[in-house]
Protein backbone atom coordinates (compact mmCIF):
# COMPACT_ATOMS: atom_id res chain seq x y z
CA UNK A 1 0.00 0.00 0.00
CA UNK A 2 1.49 3.41 -1.03
CA UNK A 3 1.90 6.02 1.73
CA UNK A 4 -0.61 8.80 -0.06
CA UNK A 5 -2.71 8.65 2.30
CA UNK A 6 -0.38 9.13 5.30
CA UNK A 7 1.24 11.73 3.05
CA UNK A 8 -1.99 13.86 3.05
CA UNK A 9 -1.79 13.88 7.01
CA UNK A 10 1.09 16.35 6.49
CA UNK A 11 3.84 13.37 8.11
CA UNK A 12 7.11 13.81 6.28
CA UNK A 13 7.66 10.67 4.61
CA UNK A 14 9.50 9.03 2.01
CA UNK A 15 7.07 9.34 -1.10
CA UNK A 16 8.54 5.93 -2.79
CA UNK A 17 8.19 4.18 1.06
CA UNK A 18 5.63 1.33 1.47
CA UNK A 19 3.66 0.53 4.49
CA UNK A 20 5.46 -2.09 6.04
CA UNK A 21 3.29 -4.62 7.27
CA UNK A 22 2.70 -5.25 3.81
CA UNK A 23 6.57 -5.26 2.27
CA UNK A 24 6.28 -8.73 1.36
CA UNK A 25 10.02 -8.68 0.81
CA UNK A 26 10.63 -8.57 4.61
CA UNK A 27 7.85 -11.71 5.20
CA UNK A 28 10.38 -14.65 4.25
CA UNK A 29 12.78 -13.25 7.44
CA UNK A 30 9.59 -12.37 9.43
CA UNK A 31 8.84 -16.26 9.28
CA UNK A 32 12.02 -17.99 9.32
CA UNK A 33 12.82 -15.91 12.72
CA UNK A 34 9.13 -16.31 13.87
CA UNK A 35 9.13 -20.33 13.43
CA UNK A 36 12.45 -20.35 15.52
CA UNK A 37 11.62 -18.44 18.37
CA UNK A 38 8.05 -19.99 18.56
CA UNK A 39 9.40 -23.46 18.20
CA UNK A 40 11.98 -23.38 20.81
CA UNK A 41 9.27 -21.88 23.29
CA UNK A 42 7.18 -24.14 22.20
CA UNK A 43 9.01 -26.46 22.78
CA UNK A 44 10.72 -25.69 26.16
CA UNK A 45 7.57 -24.58 27.69
CA UNK A 46 5.92 -28.16 26.74
CA UNK A 47 8.42 -30.64 28.00
CA UNK A 48 10.38 -28.16 30.62
CA UNK A 49 8.39 -25.56 32.25
CA UNK A 50 4.41 -25.99 31.85
CA UNK A 51 4.92 -30.02 33.48
CA UNK A 52 6.98 -28.06 36.04
CA UNK A 53 4.29 -25.57 37.30
CA UNK A 54 1.90 -28.63 36.90
CA UNK A 55 3.74 -30.57 39.12
CA UNK A 56 4.09 -27.93 41.81
CA UNK A 57 0.37 -27.03 41.80
CA UNK A 58 -0.48 -31.33 41.43
CA UNK A 59 1.68 -31.46 44.30
CA UNK A 60 0.18 -28.94 46.34
CA UNK A 61 -3.30 -29.79 45.62
CA UNK A 62 -2.25 -33.87 46.73
CA UNK A 63 -0.70 -32.03 50.47
CA UNK A 64 -3.44 -30.21 50.64
CA UNK A 65 -5.83 -33.26 50.23
CA UNK A 66 -3.33 -35.42 52.36
CA UNK A 67 -3.11 -32.55 55.26
CA UNK A 68 -7.05 -32.39 54.93
CA UNK A 69 -7.90 -36.85 55.06
CA UNK A 70 -5.32 -36.22 58.18
CA UNK A 71 -7.08 -34.42 60.03
CA UNK A 72 -10.25 -36.15 59.68
CA UNK A 73 -8.71 -39.04 60.57
CA UNK A 74 -7.69 -37.80 63.70
CA UNK A 75 -11.08 -36.31 64.27
CA UNK A 76 -12.59 -39.72 64.17
CA UNK A 77 -10.28 -40.93 66.81
CA UNK A 78 -10.61 -37.80 68.88
CA UNK A 79 -14.25 -38.37 68.17
CA UNK A 80 -14.47 -42.40 68.98
CA UNK A 81 -11.87 -40.83 72.35
CA UNK A 82 -15.30 -38.79 73.71
CA UNK A 83 -17.91 -41.53 72.34
CA UNK A 84 -15.36 -44.21 74.63
CA UNK A 85 -14.97 -41.32 77.95
CA UNK A 86 -18.39 -40.81 77.96
CA UNK A 87 -19.59 -44.70 78.15
CA UNK A 88 -17.27 -45.60 80.68
CA UNK A 89 -18.42 -42.03 82.24
CA UNK A 90 -22.44 -43.50 82.02
CA UNK A 91 -20.78 -46.96 83.22
CA UNK A 92 -19.40 -45.49 86.61
CA UNK A 93 -22.21 -43.61 87.21
CA UNK A 94 -24.58 -46.39 86.80
CA UNK A 95 -22.66 -48.57 89.03
CA UNK A 96 -22.67 -45.87 91.52
CA UNK A 97 -26.30 -45.75 91.73
CA UNK A 98 -26.26 -49.41 92.41
CA UNK A 99 -24.08 -49.68 95.01
CA UNK A 100 -25.61 -46.77 96.77
CA UNK A 101 -28.80 -48.37 95.92
CA UNK A 102 -27.02 -51.50 97.47
CA UNK A 103 -25.97 -49.90 100.19
CA UNK A 104 -29.60 -48.40 101.43
CA UNK A 105 -30.95 -51.63 100.85
CA UNK A 106 -28.77 -53.29 102.94
CA UNK A 107 -28.59 -50.58 105.57
CA UNK A 108 -32.81 -50.92 105.42
CA UNK A 109 -32.76 -54.38 106.37
CA UNK A 110 -30.38 -54.06 109.34
CA UNK A 111 -32.51 -51.23 110.63
CA UNK A 112 -35.72 -53.64 110.38
CA UNK A 113 -34.04 -56.40 111.91
CA UNK A 114 -32.60 -54.57 114.60
CA UNK A 115 -35.93 -52.83 115.35
CA UNK A 116 -37.85 -56.06 115.38
CA UNK A 117 -34.93 -57.12 117.74
CA UNK A 118 -35.31 -54.51 120.23
CA UNK A 119 -39.22 -54.47 120.06
CA UNK A 120 -39.52 -58.23 121.01
CA UNK A 121 -37.19 -57.74 123.74
CA UNK A 122 -39.02 -54.75 125.02
CA UNK A 123 -42.05 -56.61 124.66
CA UNK A 124 -40.26 -59.47 126.98
CA UNK A 125 -39.56 -56.93 129.12
CA UNK A 126 -42.83 -55.45 129.89
CA UNK A 127 -44.45 -58.11 130.26
CA UNK A 128 -42.20 -59.58 132.85
CA UNK A 129 -42.76 -56.04 134.17
CA UNK A 130 -46.65 -56.27 134.38
CA UNK A 131 -46.66 -59.30 135.86
CA UNK A 132 -44.31 -58.28 138.23
CA UNK A 133 -46.60 -55.45 138.71
CA UNK A 134 -49.50 -58.22 138.96
CA UNK A 135 -48.02 -59.76 141.79
CA UNK A 136 -47.27 -56.81 143.65
CA UNK A 137 -50.42 -55.23 143.29
CA UNK A 138 -52.09 -58.86 144.51
CA UNK A 139 -50.06 -58.93 147.59
CA UNK A 140 -50.58 -55.74 148.20
CA UNK A 141 -54.24 -56.26 147.75
CA UNK A 142 -53.82 -59.27 150.08
CA UNK A 143 -52.20 -57.28 152.55
CA UNK A 144 -54.75 -54.31 152.25
CA UNK A 145 -57.26 -57.01 153.43
CA UNK A 146 -55.69 -58.39 156.66
CA UNK A 147 -55.00 -54.53 157.64
CA UNK A 148 -58.90 -53.43 156.61
CA UNK A 149 -60.05 -56.15 158.56
CA UNK A 150 -57.76 -56.02 162.00
CA UNK A 151 -58.46 -52.01 161.75
CA UNK A 152 -62.40 -52.90 161.57
CA UNK A 153 -61.72 -55.28 164.67
CA UNK A 154 -60.13 -52.92 166.21
CA UNK A 155 -62.82 -49.94 165.55
CA UNK A 156 -65.70 -52.82 166.82
CA UNK A 157 -64.05 -53.46 169.91
CA UNK A 158 -63.52 -49.57 170.62
CA UNK A 159 -66.55 -48.72 169.57
CA UNK A 160 -69.46 -50.77 170.50
CA UNK A 161 -66.53 -53.61 172.75
CA UNK A 162 -67.33 -56.20 170.93
CA UNK A 163 -65.19 -58.87 170.36
CA UNK A 164 -64.83 -59.35 166.55
CA UNK A 165 -62.40 -62.74 165.97
CA UNK A 166 -60.25 -62.19 162.72
CA UNK A 167 -61.97 -64.24 160.67
CA UNK A 168 -65.55 -62.39 160.92
CA UNK A 169 -63.54 -59.06 160.36
CA UNK A 170 -62.35 -60.32 157.17
CA UNK A 171 -65.54 -61.49 156.13
CA UNK A 172 -67.17 -58.49 156.78
CA UNK A 173 -64.55 -56.37 154.60
CA UNK A 174 -65.30 -59.34 151.68
CA UNK A 175 -68.65 -58.56 151.99
CA UNK A 176 -68.29 -54.32 151.75
CA UNK A 177 -65.93 -54.30 149.05
CA UNK B 1 13.28 9.49 16.62
CA UNK B 2 11.12 9.47 13.78
CA UNK B 3 8.51 11.90 13.60
CA UNK B 4 6.11 9.49 11.06
CA UNK B 5 3.82 7.27 13.13
CA UNK B 6 4.50 4.46 10.33
CA UNK B 7 8.57 4.57 10.80
CA UNK B 8 8.26 2.53 14.20
CA UNK B 9 6.70 -0.91 12.25
CA UNK B 10 10.01 -0.23 9.68
CA UNK B 11 12.23 -3.69 9.98
CA UNK B 12 15.45 -2.60 10.24
CA UNK B 13 18.17 -5.25 9.14
CA UNK B 14 20.86 -6.02 12.03
CA UNK B 15 22.65 -8.78 10.11
CA UNK B 16 22.51 -9.91 6.76
CA UNK B 17 21.66 -13.48 6.22
CA UNK B 18 20.28 -15.42 3.14
CA UNK B 19 19.57 -19.19 1.83
CA UNK B 20 19.31 -19.74 -1.41
CA UNK B 21 18.84 -16.08 -2.13
CA UNK B 22 15.85 -15.89 0.37
CA UNK B 23 16.64 -12.69 2.47
CA UNK B 24 16.68 -14.00 6.53
CA UNK B 25 18.51 -11.51 7.58
CA UNK B 26 18.12 -10.76 11.35
CA UNK B 27 16.47 -8.05 11.93
CA UNK B 28 14.72 -5.71 14.86
CA UNK B 29 11.38 -7.79 14.49
CA UNK B 30 13.37 -11.37 14.75
CA UNK B 31 15.32 -9.65 17.64
CA UNK B 32 12.10 -8.82 19.46
CA UNK B 33 11.10 -12.08 18.77
CA UNK B 34 13.67 -13.75 20.34
CA UNK B 35 13.35 -11.40 22.97
CA UNK B 36 9.46 -12.42 23.81
CA UNK B 37 10.63 -16.18 23.95
CA UNK B 38 13.65 -15.94 25.97
CA UNK B 39 11.64 -13.60 28.46
CA UNK B 40 8.95 -15.64 28.80
CA UNK B 41 11.00 -18.76 29.24
CA UNK B 42 13.38 -16.53 31.42
CA UNK B 43 10.78 -15.21 34.03
CA UNK B 44 9.13 -18.42 34.45
CA UNK B 45 12.18 -20.10 34.92
CA UNK B 46 12.86 -17.74 37.49
CA UNK B 47 9.30 -17.86 39.01
CA UNK B 48 10.23 -22.04 38.93
CA UNK B 49 13.96 -21.87 39.80
CA UNK B 50 12.28 -23.35 43.66
CA UNK B 51 8.99 -24.30 43.15
CA UNK B 52 7.98 -24.07 47.42
CA UNK B 53 4.50 -25.31 48.59
CA UNK B 54 3.95 -22.07 49.60
CA UNK B 55 4.50 -20.04 46.91
CA UNK B 56 6.13 -16.48 46.76
CA UNK B 57 5.03 -13.42 44.58
CA UNK B 58 6.90 -14.83 40.82
CA UNK B 59 5.58 -18.68 41.63
CA UNK B 60 1.96 -17.15 41.99
CA UNK B 61 1.80 -15.13 38.71
CA UNK B 62 3.29 -18.01 37.05
CA UNK B 63 0.61 -20.58 38.52
CA UNK B 64 -2.00 -18.14 38.08
CA UNK B 65 -1.20 -17.86 34.37
CA UNK B 66 -1.29 -21.50 34.50
CA UNK B 67 -4.54 -22.07 36.02
CA UNK B 68 -5.65 -19.07 33.97
CA UNK B 69 -4.93 -20.94 30.60
CA UNK B 70 -5.97 -24.31 31.93
CA UNK B 71 -9.32 -22.79 33.17
CA UNK B 72 -10.17 -20.95 30.01
CA UNK B 73 -9.22 -24.33 27.94
CA UNK B 74 -12.06 -26.31 30.53
CA UNK B 75 -14.33 -23.57 29.81
CA UNK B 76 -14.55 -23.56 26.12
CA UNK B 77 -13.41 -27.20 24.84
CA UNK B 78 -13.87 -29.39 28.15
CA UNK B 79 -11.66 -31.02 29.88
CA UNK B 80 -10.12 -33.13 26.98
CA UNK B 81 -9.11 -29.76 25.39
CA UNK B 82 -6.21 -29.97 27.96
CA UNK B 83 -4.27 -32.04 25.59
CA UNK B 84 -3.69 -28.40 23.55
CA UNK B 85 -2.56 -26.86 26.66
CA UNK B 86 0.82 -26.50 26.00
CA UNK B 87 0.05 -24.94 22.05
CA UNK B 88 -2.65 -22.98 24.07
CA UNK B 89 -0.18 -21.45 26.27
CA UNK B 90 2.43 -20.67 24.05
CA UNK B 91 0.12 -19.00 21.72
CA UNK B 92 -1.14 -16.90 24.87
CA UNK B 93 2.38 -16.18 26.56
CA UNK B 94 3.83 -15.42 23.12
CA UNK B 95 1.66 -12.81 22.60
CA UNK B 96 1.21 -11.31 25.65
CA UNK B 97 4.90 -10.74 25.89
CA UNK B 98 5.28 -9.45 22.10
CA UNK B 99 2.45 -6.62 23.41
CA UNK B 100 3.81 -5.87 26.54
CA UNK B 101 6.93 -5.27 25.12
CA UNK B 102 5.56 -3.28 22.15
CA UNK B 103 4.45 -0.47 25.44
CA UNK B 104 8.49 -0.34 25.81
CA UNK B 105 9.22 2.51 23.27
CA UNK B 106 12.78 2.66 24.19
CA UNK B 107 13.70 -1.14 25.23
CA UNK B 108 17.45 -1.96 25.15
CA UNK B 109 17.41 -3.31 21.25
CA UNK B 110 20.04 -2.02 18.25
CA UNK B 111 18.74 1.66 18.01
CA UNK B 112 17.20 1.85 21.28
CA UNK B 113 13.84 1.63 19.49
CA UNK B 114 10.29 -0.15 20.31
CA UNK B 115 8.94 -2.57 17.87
CA UNK B 116 5.58 -4.45 17.70
CA UNK B 117 5.81 -7.40 16.76
CA UNK B 118 2.02 -7.91 16.20
CA UNK B 119 1.97 -5.41 13.98
CA UNK B 120 3.15 -6.93 11.35
CA UNK B 121 0.08 -9.10 9.70
CA UNK B 122 2.19 -12.04 8.56
CA UNK B 123 3.15 -13.02 12.21
CA UNK B 124 -0.42 -12.77 13.15
CA UNK B 125 -1.24 -14.67 9.72
CA UNK B 126 1.15 -17.32 11.00
CA UNK B 127 -0.28 -17.76 14.45
CA UNK B 128 -3.77 -18.41 13.11
CA UNK B 129 -2.11 -20.79 10.52
CA UNK B 130 -0.86 -22.77 13.14
CA UNK B 131 -4.38 -23.01 15.22
CA UNK B 132 -6.24 -23.44 11.68
CA UNK B 133 -3.35 -25.98 10.66
CA UNK B 134 -3.57 -27.95 14.34
CA UNK B 135 -7.22 -28.07 14.04
CA UNK B 136 -7.96 -29.66 10.40
CA UNK B 137 -5.24 -31.84 11.06
CA UNK B 138 -6.12 -33.34 14.70
CA UNK B 139 -9.81 -33.02 13.54
CA UNK B 140 -9.45 -35.12 10.86
CA UNK B 141 -7.14 -37.31 12.31
CA UNK B 142 -9.22 -37.81 15.70
CA UNK B 143 -12.63 -37.96 13.68
CA UNK B 144 -11.96 -39.10 10.25
CA UNK B 145 -14.61 -37.73 7.74
CA UNK B 146 -16.53 -36.81 10.48
CA UNK B 147 -14.82 -34.04 11.15
CA UNK B 148 -16.59 -32.34 8.05
CA UNK B 149 -19.91 -32.52 9.53
CA UNK B 150 -18.56 -29.51 11.11
CA UNK B 151 -20.33 -28.09 7.98
CA UNK B 152 -23.48 -29.71 8.48
CA UNK B 153 -25.24 -28.63 11.53
CA UNK B 154 -27.33 -31.01 13.12
CA UNK B 155 -31.25 -30.90 13.75
CA UNK B 156 -31.94 -28.75 10.49
CA UNK B 157 -34.39 -29.76 7.41
CA UNK B 158 -32.09 -31.30 4.69
CA UNK B 159 -33.39 -28.41 2.12
CA UNK B 160 -31.53 -25.66 4.31
CA UNK B 161 -28.43 -27.43 3.59
CA UNK B 162 -28.02 -25.54 0.60
CA UNK B 163 -27.98 -22.67 2.52
CA UNK B 164 -26.09 -23.50 5.61
CA UNK B 165 -23.09 -25.44 4.53
CA UNK B 166 -22.16 -22.64 2.18
CA UNK B 167 -22.24 -20.56 5.40
CA UNK B 168 -20.28 -23.05 7.41
CA UNK B 169 -17.58 -23.45 4.66
CA UNK B 170 -17.28 -19.77 4.32
CA UNK B 171 -17.53 -19.11 8.34
CA UNK B 172 -14.90 -21.58 8.65
CA UNK B 173 -12.44 -19.86 5.67
CA UNK B 174 -13.02 -16.78 7.26
CA UNK B 175 -11.26 -18.10 10.39
CA UNK B 176 -7.63 -17.41 10.04
CA UNK B 177 -8.27 -14.05 8.68
CA UNK B 178 -10.03 -12.79 11.36
CA UNK B 179 -8.65 -13.82 13.80
CA UNK B 180 -5.24 -12.51 12.43
CA UNK B 181 -6.43 -9.36 11.70
CA UNK B 182 -7.93 -8.19 14.36
CA UNK B 183 -5.17 -9.09 16.56
CA UNK B 184 -2.58 -7.51 13.72
CA UNK B 185 -5.17 -4.26 13.17
CA UNK B 186 -5.29 -3.72 17.07
CA UNK B 187 -1.28 -3.34 17.56
CA UNK B 188 -1.04 -1.61 14.50
CA UNK B 189 -3.37 1.47 15.65
CA UNK B 190 -2.81 1.20 18.73
CA UNK B 191 0.75 1.89 17.70
CA UNK B 192 -0.19 5.14 15.14
CA UNK B 193 -2.41 6.57 17.48
CA UNK B 194 0.22 6.34 20.05
CA UNK B 195 2.49 8.28 17.72
CA UNK B 196 0.43 10.44 16.26
CA UNK B 197 -1.13 12.26 19.65
CA UNK B 198 3.07 12.24 21.09
CA UNK B 199 3.95 14.07 18.15
CA UNK B 200 1.22 16.68 18.71
CA UNK B 201 2.94 17.19 21.81
CA UNK B 202 6.22 18.06 20.19
CA UNK B 203 4.79 19.78 17.22
CA UNK B 204 2.52 21.79 19.70
CA UNK B 205 5.59 22.51 21.85
CA UNK B 206 8.05 23.52 19.38
CA UNK B 207 5.31 26.40 18.25
CA UNK B 208 5.96 28.08 21.77
CA UNK B 209 3.68 30.68 22.95
CA UNK B 210 0.48 29.58 24.07
CA UNK B 211 -0.32 26.88 21.57
CA UNK B 212 2.77 25.24 23.59
CA UNK B 213 0.72 25.22 26.99
CA UNK B 214 -2.11 24.09 24.66
CA UNK B 215 0.30 20.23 24.11
CA UNK B 216 -0.74 19.67 27.68
CA UNK B 217 -4.27 18.20 25.76
CA UNK B 218 -2.50 15.67 23.57
CA UNK B 219 0.27 14.40 26.43
CA UNK B 220 -2.53 13.73 28.73
CA UNK B 221 -4.39 11.66 25.40
CA UNK B 222 -1.47 9.73 25.21
CA UNK B 223 -1.45 8.74 29.22
CA UNK B 224 -4.64 7.55 28.29
CA UNK B 225 -3.92 5.71 25.28
CA UNK B 226 -0.87 4.34 27.02
CA UNK B 227 -3.63 2.68 29.35
CA UNK B 228 -5.74 1.55 27.01
CA UNK B 229 -3.06 0.15 25.38
CA UNK B 230 -2.07 -1.99 28.06
CA UNK B 231 -5.96 -3.03 28.23
CA UNK B 232 -5.70 -3.70 24.49
CA UNK B 233 -2.21 -5.61 25.13
CA UNK B 234 -3.43 -7.96 27.58
CA UNK B 235 -7.02 -8.37 25.61
CA UNK B 236 -6.00 -9.27 22.42
CA UNK B 237 -3.69 -12.06 23.65
CA UNK B 238 -6.94 -13.13 25.43
CA UNK B 239 -9.26 -13.12 23.01
CA UNK B 240 -6.44 -15.20 20.49
CA UNK B 241 -6.51 -17.72 23.12
CA UNK B 242 -10.23 -17.98 23.93
CA UNK B 243 -10.77 -18.27 20.42
CA UNK B 244 -8.11 -20.70 19.84
CA UNK B 245 -9.93 -22.76 22.47
CA UNK B 246 -13.76 -22.76 20.56
CA UNK B 247 -12.09 -23.49 17.40
CA UNK B 248 -9.62 -26.37 18.45
CA UNK B 249 -13.05 -27.66 20.44
CA UNK B 250 -14.42 -28.28 16.86
CA UNK B 251 -11.80 -30.43 16.49
CA UNK B 252 -12.79 -32.55 19.42
CA UNK B 253 -16.49 -32.04 19.08
CA UNK B 254 -16.98 -31.51 15.17
CA UNK B 255 -21.18 -32.59 16.04
CA UNK B 256 -21.79 -29.99 18.47
CA UNK B 257 -22.09 -26.77 16.70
Amino acid sequence: MPATAIATDGAILAAQAAFPPFETSTFPSQLFWFAISFGVLYFLLSRWMLPRIGSAIEERRDRVADDLDAAAQMKAQSDEAVRTYEKSLADARAKAQSVAANARAEMERQIAEETTQVDAELAKKSEAAEARIAEAKAKALSEVRVIAASAAADVARHLAGVDVTEADAAAAVDAKA
Amino acid sequence: MASNPIDQFQLQTIAEFSVGGLDLSFTNSSYYMLVAAGLTIGLLAMAMSRPALVPGRMQSVAELTYEFVAGMIRSTAGTDGLRFFPLVFTLFAFILMANMLSMMHYFPSPGWYGFTIMSHIIITFALSMIVMSVLVIYGIWKNGMKFFSLFFPAGVPWPLYFLLTPIEIISFLSRPVTLSMRLFANMLAGGILLKVFAGFVVMMGAAGGLIAVGAIAPMVMVVALTGLKFLIAFLQAYVFAVLTCIYLSDALHPGHH
